[in-house]
């Protein structure tokens, strides 16, 4: 066995803006032989906190990063090899490996393209572009979130294909003044999106609200589409909590919105403070609050959703998912069950409705098919 | 979209972005346009630290310079929003309060309370505050907690450039005398701020960093220094809150008091001089309300009782530096009964 068998883990870049993690806790001790796919330790972002997952087998035979350190994307966290690898090699691969790391500079990244927009239907909508593949996924987030609601999938779709991830009009950095706030108008101004970028027979995988304009989007324009993932969509069945819907949009501080943001996940360890504080920045943009009001209008009324695409499932002539948090909180997993042959149905235990962020590897595999 | 703008241009976009939006705001006050009166350029200065420069371009005379009559124009902006407009006024040094204060407290502060609450008054005070300018005692002083003692003013003291431009938008819109502190120190600080207008409601305090051990309140400059020395601390074990309130009236206690709760422990940080000031006012809440809590007695960092010396070295001995509050964290952190 020699050197070339030790694997670094380092530290994951989740979404665009991040350039640094903390390590919250190590989950395994040295010594354990690692799995891929098994966790190895908690990391926090500042968007949001997570669990990273091993990608490379071996035994973890260094922790190089401590508790509480602060550090920047691609630096070593720990060292992965078999058993039959001496520890001077792995020690002499640590030190050549932090001999040659150079953190990735923060003001080339800031200068680099980020953000793209376009203008679509009167609006000016941000969105991302990573990965060259052939297969096209396009992600549309939920209700009152933007494009970082994937910042766990984007660069685990784009080992496979190219991921589009755009903000909905009246959201994140996209146009705030929402003229129609129906799910049909928003399903036209995704589908515009994707014509004006030249996109068809993409994959479409919508979350929450975005999950009822994605099928509202396929059912009104089929050649655009050529698969569908609906993330605890709307749009399924009547039940919804409304209640948080209209606590979302009252919240003014901090103090009201964690109880509220910890609805959307089954840990609300989850929701740390610079998510709330992140979505509180939004949420204080002059046109939200009226953006916000018109949307939800456009699909829940007297406490139930108003828009019904469940019927139209069978109409779907591409392959269809649905994936669901067991405990989801803000749209209830036993919209899953019943589904016409040809949409499969996974519901996930122990999670929320924040499906994407909360079981992030299990949505990425179920998404690369 | 978001990007890295210095404090004071956050300060410009915000009255930039107000004036395009609503007509009834206007700005006044000396030198703010710079220009009137002399020969050459109209819009020489934009205020003596060129904060406002660029606006009397875009909005002609509703940006106007004044005499140096504080009293005067002061009153007039009072007036002026007791009369459907939203001025915000520049009173170049709070330390000048003195020759207007008849205006903002006993007459800006009142009316909505004397007239039933059928007056409104919409002003805008901009001022600025604090040491290390090498200013002397007359230009340098943190008089907020004057403001804060009279009912019926808001009172505001930003720390960052985010908080800056957003609170000054919530300023203008308030329909309430606000007392708008800038200090010159963070002028040139540099941070991310939104294109976009937004507001930042007033009376909630800013969690800047979540700790367990002990609860520091900083305001304006301090926030900073604060948070550095927070930061140094973590490596060393000990685990540091740092709330801004950013508004000293209204107050949020709640978000104060709920961190003392966790901690136990509380160093209040203050550039105002020590007697009656915000750290006295913020110490005397906690152990009122929230005595249950602490486990070590309350410790402020304040600039000691005296005038702002002139000499450079007193200056900044002067100035409840990141040494001083480092010392009172670990005086409150190491208290054993």
């Amino acid at each position: 066995m020699s050197a070339s068998d030790i694997r670094p883990i380092t530290m994951p870049k989740w979404g665009l803006s991040m350039t640094e993690g903390k390590v919250v806790a190590w989950l395994v001790d040295e010594g354990r032989t690692i799995n891929v796919g098994d966790e190895l330790l908690d990391i926090e972002t500042e968007k949001i906190a997570n669990t990273f997952e091993a990608l490379d087998a071996g035994v973890l035979r260094r922790k190089v990063a401590d508790v509480d350190a602060s550090l920047p994307i691609g630096a070593l966290l720990g060292v992965l090899a078999p058993a039959s690898v001496s520890d001077a090699d792995v020690d002499a691969y640590i030190a050549e490996f932090q001999a040659n790391y150079v953190p990735p500079a923060v003001e080339e990244e800031a200068s680099g393209p980020r953000y793209e927009f376009l203008d679509v239907h009167g609006y000016r909508l941000r969105y991302t572009r990573t990965g060259e593949g052939t297969q096209i996924y396009v992600l549309v987030h939920g209700f009152g979130g933007d494009l970082d609601n994937w910042l766990f999938n984007i660069d685990a779709l784009a080992a496979v294909g190219t991921v589009y991830a755009l903000d909905l009009p009246g959201h994140g950095e996209s146009t705030k003044a929402v003229t129609a706030g129906s799910v049909q108008a928003l399903a036209e101004d995704l589908c515009a999106f994707l014509t004006s970028l030249e996109l068809s027979g993409v994959h479409l995988v919508g979350h929450s609200l975005g999950g009822a304009i994605c099928l509202a989007a396929a059912l009104a324009h089929p050649k655009l589409v050529g698969a569908l993932s609906l993330l605890a969509p709307a749009g399924l069945g009547p039940e919804i909590n409304a209640q948080y819907l209209a606590d979302f949009v009252a919240g003014e501080s901090r103090r009201d919105m964690k109880p509220v943001l910890q609805q959307l996940v089954a840990d609300p360890e989850l929701v740390n403070r610079t998510m709330i504080d992140a979505i509180l920045k939004y949420k204080r943009l002059d046109g939200v609050g009226r953006a916000l009001t018109a949307i939800a209008a456009g699909f829940v009324a007297g406490g139930k959703q108003s828009v019904a695409l469940r019927g139209r499932l069978g109409e779907l002539a591409i392959p269809a998912q649905v994936i669901w948090g067991a405990e989801d909180r803000i749209i209830p997993a036993s919209h899953a069950a019943g589904l016409p042959a040809g949409v499969t149905a996974t519901v996930l235990p122990g999670v929320g409705h924040l499906v994407q962020m909360e079981a992030a590897s299990d949505v990425n595999r179920l998404l690369k098919g | 979209m978001a990007r890295k703008i210095l404090f004071q241009d956050a300060i410009r976009e915000a009255l930039d972005q107000e004036m395009a939006r609503d007509p009834s705001v206007i700005v006044m006050g000396e030198d703010v346009v710079g220009g009137t009166g002399a020969p050459g350029e109209m819009d020489a200065w934009g205020g003596v630290l060129g904060v406002t420069k660029g606006l009397y371009g875009k909005y002609g005379n509703r940006i106007m310079d004044t005499p140096i009559s504080e009293s005067a124009f002061v009153g007039a902006a009072v007036g002026a929003a007791t009369c459907g407009m939203r001025p915000v006024v520049e009173l170049m040094f709070i330390d000048f309060m003195g020759v207007c204060f008849d205006q903002i407290y006993n007459q800006a502060a009142k009316f909505r309370y004397m007239f039933g609450g059928k007056a409104q008054t919409p002003v805008v005070v901009r001022t600025m505050i604090g040491a290390g300018f090498r200013a002397a005692a007359q230009h340098s002083q943190c008089l907020y907690p004057m403001f804060t003692h009279v009912p019926g003013l808001k009172v505001v003291v930003p720390s960052s450039p985010y908080d800056a431009k957003g609170l000054l938008i919530q300023a203008i819109r308030d329909n309430d005398p606000v007392i708008f502190c800038e200090h010159k120190a963070l002028y040139a600080m540099e941070g991310e701020v939104p294109e976009e207008s937004y507001t930042i409601p007033f009376g909630e305090a800013n969690v800047v960093r979540e700790g367990k051990d002990v609860t520091v309140v900083a305001l304006g400059r301090m926030v900073g220094f604060a948070t550095k020395v927070a930061d140094d601390l973590a490596k060393g074990g000990i685990s540091c809150e740092v709330i801004d309130p950013r508004t000293t009236s209204p107050f949020d206690e709640d978000t104060v008091l709920e961190s003392v709760e966790n901690t136990g422990r509380l160093v209040v940080v203050d550039e105002a001089s020590p007697r009656c000031g915000m750290a006295a006012d913020i110490a005397a809440l906690v152990a009122q309300k929230g005595f249950s809590f602490l486990e070590a007695p309350i410790e402020m960092v304040t600039a000691p009782h005296t005038p702002v010396p002139f000499n450079g070295v007193l200056e900044d001995l002067y100035i409840p530096g990141p040494a001083k509050i480092e010392a009172a964290i670990r005086k409150v952190k190491g208290y054993k009964g």
